[in-house]
């Protein structure tokens, strides 16, 4: 088996890692600590016995993991009170709304910035009162970086707040403007349910598919591992919901979503055994093979050694964010800006 | 190769021979092996591309706790490399207590702990402490304080990274086959490892209770001075030199303001070794 094996088994069936060794665990540690998964391992692992020194380590991670929730309940609250008098619904997006539900995905997960959704009329004044409350763009007003932000994507620059450094990202949508599909926020703001200090989360089944869409279309299978954890265990909880299944369904059709959300659950199902309806998976395809080939291509320092297959999403995700010439120019600006820091640095 | 420093375990690797060979010269000391053995990182050296591997050697390092601050190094600055990534390692990844960039010492069970920014001179003053003033050696760079109202610091002893004038006042009071290369011309000018003394070693498992906190400033030919420090003055500057007590919460907050309120500590400014010597010496007997 190799590390990455090891370690998707351990998190499907912890009782799986009481029989590792300490080179099986050296292993399963890299590949972990570069998934951003030894916290989420550590809970997992509770109550197994495992190697001493296993458990050093990752009591270590869920500790570091459990101050960083804390820190990020205390920016809720923050970001609340920036936003009460406004009257702008605000959503919670992936790791901010697992913690402010409770939901078992956040156990030992590492929260660092919060992503907040507001519909796209009001995002100027969002930001207009995240500014009075400290947080302030992190892109220079007028640089290619903010100006490609604000017009092309579905958030604005990342905030950083000016004394406590916690960053924002303000998004209207769940895609790029330029990406082909056109997921519908209108829908999503209209199913909100409400948490705590007035804020909102989506409802399941929209948090399910925002976050397959956020693995399987937006982007090149980076963090996968963990998003599909969070798959695993979102399903795991919604699952027993009276007709979760068919609500999910008819919404991923409304947002034009299917194709991700079956390629997620998919790939969940490779990796942890997530559970689903045979016609909601469809039929494996190339994307899906490579995106395995990465998932499971970590070597025993958890580098990833299938290169080809991450060029290759690369450029998937690249292709399917942006219109071809957009890309061209993209992509073009993006290797200038590298040039002229290679010049500068005398490289 | 494998080996511990203090608590945490390293996994080092490297294609190149020469950087593997100063790391074995300069770590012969400590507890090797450990093959059966969870560690804690892995630092790994490679040439930032194939061709690089024979044409001017450059090395790129891979580790747990991403050292992209690390710029690509000249082969034959390859240990330099190795150690700025260990640092970085404890710096960013351990957690089982908090670290500070600080130099400590001990005499008997109790220690000094010294602070400052690079180049203020902690490294030539804790080389000094032990090579001519008869303390343990617990570590140049790195302290690792253990969490709770009786907390101690732990042993993180590690090659002394001499630089420029100060390896000439060194060599003439330390061994010289606990000298490692000769490195010259790296951005921090010439930089020479001193090895702690054998017993520094063999001891890295005793801890040590902290019973002064002083801050150093080497400025030439200046008169020695001190001034104590007030709690809060104490707790900012030690927490600014933690690479990891904010993101410990509560027990780190609450360890720290536990030590300065028990342990004084000093500015202390001098303009020669002798100065610096003497003024710990005083401040250490006041510590009683």
């Amino acid at each position: 088996m190799t590390p990455a094996e090891r370690l998707y088994a351990g998190l499907a069936d912890p009782q799986s890692l009481a029989d590792l060794d300490a080179e099986a665990w050296n292993g399963v540690i890299r590949v972990a600590r570069a998934e951003m998964l030894m916290g989420t391992l550590g809970t997992r692992s509770m109550g197994v016995e495992i190697l001493p020194r296993a458990r050093l380590l990752l009591d270590e991670a869920v500790a570091t993991a459990q101050v960083r929730q804390a820190a990020a309940r205390y920016e809720l609250s923050k970001i609340a009170e920036a936003m009460r008098d406004t009257g702008i619904p605000v959503i919670l997006l992936k790791g901010s709304a697992y913690l402010a539900t409770g939901l078992d995905a956040v156990a030992g997960r590492n929260i660092g910035d919060q992503d907040l959704l507001v519909p796209e009329a009001d995002l100027n004044r969002a930001e207009t009162a995240l500014r009075a409350h400290g947080w302030q763009p992190a892109k220079a007003k007028g640089t290619y970086d903010d100006d490609y932000y604000r017009r092309w994507m579905h958030e604005l620059p990342p905030m950083v707040h000016e004394t406590r450094g916690a960053v924002v990202d303000l998004h209207h949508n769940i895609l790029p403007r330029t990406a082909r599909l056109t997921p519908r926020p209108d829908l999503m703001f209209a199913g909100r349910v409400e948490v705590e200090h007035g804020l909102f989360v989506l409802s399941p089944e929209m948090m399910l598919l925002h976050c397959a869409t956020h693995l399987a279309y937006d982007g090149d299978f980076l963090g996968g591992p963990r998003n599909l954890w969070d798959m695993d265990r979102l399903v795991r909880t919604f699952t027993g919901n009276e007709g979760f299944w068919d609500r999910l369904q008819m919404a991923a059709a409304a947002h034009e979503l299917t194709a991700p959300l079956m390629r997620a659950l998919r790939l969940a199902a490779h990796l942890y055994g997530t559970p689903s309806p045979g016609a909601m998976r469809g039929r494996t395809d190339i994307v899906d093979r490579l995106a395995i080939a990465k998932l499971y291509g970590h070597d025993a320092y958890g580098r990833q050694r299938r290169h080809g297959a991450a060029f290759a999403l690369f450029v998937r995700g690249h292709w399917l964010r942006m219109p071809p010439l957009m890309l061209a120019r993209h992509l073009t600006t993006k290797w200038r800006a590298r040039r002229r820091e290679a010049r500068a640095a005398g490289r | 190769m494998r080996l511990r420093i203090g608590p945490a375990i390293f996994d080092l690797r490297s294609p190149f021979r020469r950087s593997v060979g100063h790391l074995a010269e300069l770590y012969r000391d400590y507890p090797q092996g450990m093959d059966g053995e969870v560690y804690d990182f892995a630092v790994r050296a490679r040439p930032i591309s194939p061709l690089r591997r024979w044409v001017r050697p450059t090395i790129v390092f891979d580790a747990d706790f991403m050292v992209e601050d690390i710029v690509p190094v000249e082969a034959r600055l390859g240990l330099l490399g190795f150690e700025m990534a260990i640092n970085m390692q404890m710096a960013l990844g351990y957690r089982r207590e908090i670290v500070f960039h600080a130099a400590s010492a001990a005499k008997d069970d109790r220690a000094i702990l010294i602070v400052g920014d690079s180049g203020a001179g902690k490294s030539t003053l804790s080389a000094l402490l032990s090579y001519q003033a008869g303390w343990r050696h617990m570590g140049d760079e790195l302290a690792l304080l253990t969490f709770g109202p009786e907390a101690v610091l732990r042993p993180y002893p590690r090659p002394i990274g001499l630089k420029n004038e100060s390896i000439a006042v060194m060599r003439a009071l330390a061994p010289a086959d606990r000298f490692g290369p000769l490195l010259t011309e790296t951005v921090k000018g010439t930089v020479q490892h001193l090895l702690p003394p054998q017993s520094a070693i063999s001891t890295m498992d005793e801890p040590a209770r902290p019973a002064l906190i002083v801050s150093p400033r080497f400025r030439a030919s200046v008169a020695p001075e001190q001034r104590r420090m007030t709690q809060s003055e104490a707790y900012l500057r030690l927490s600014v030199a933690s690479t990891n007590q904010l993101t410990l919460g509560e027990a780190g907050f609450e360890t720290l303001v536990d030590l300065v309120r028990n342990v004084p500590a000093y500015d202390i400014v001098y303009g020669s070794s002798e100065d610096a010597l003497s003024l710990v010496d005083d401040l250490w007997r006041e510590a009683r």
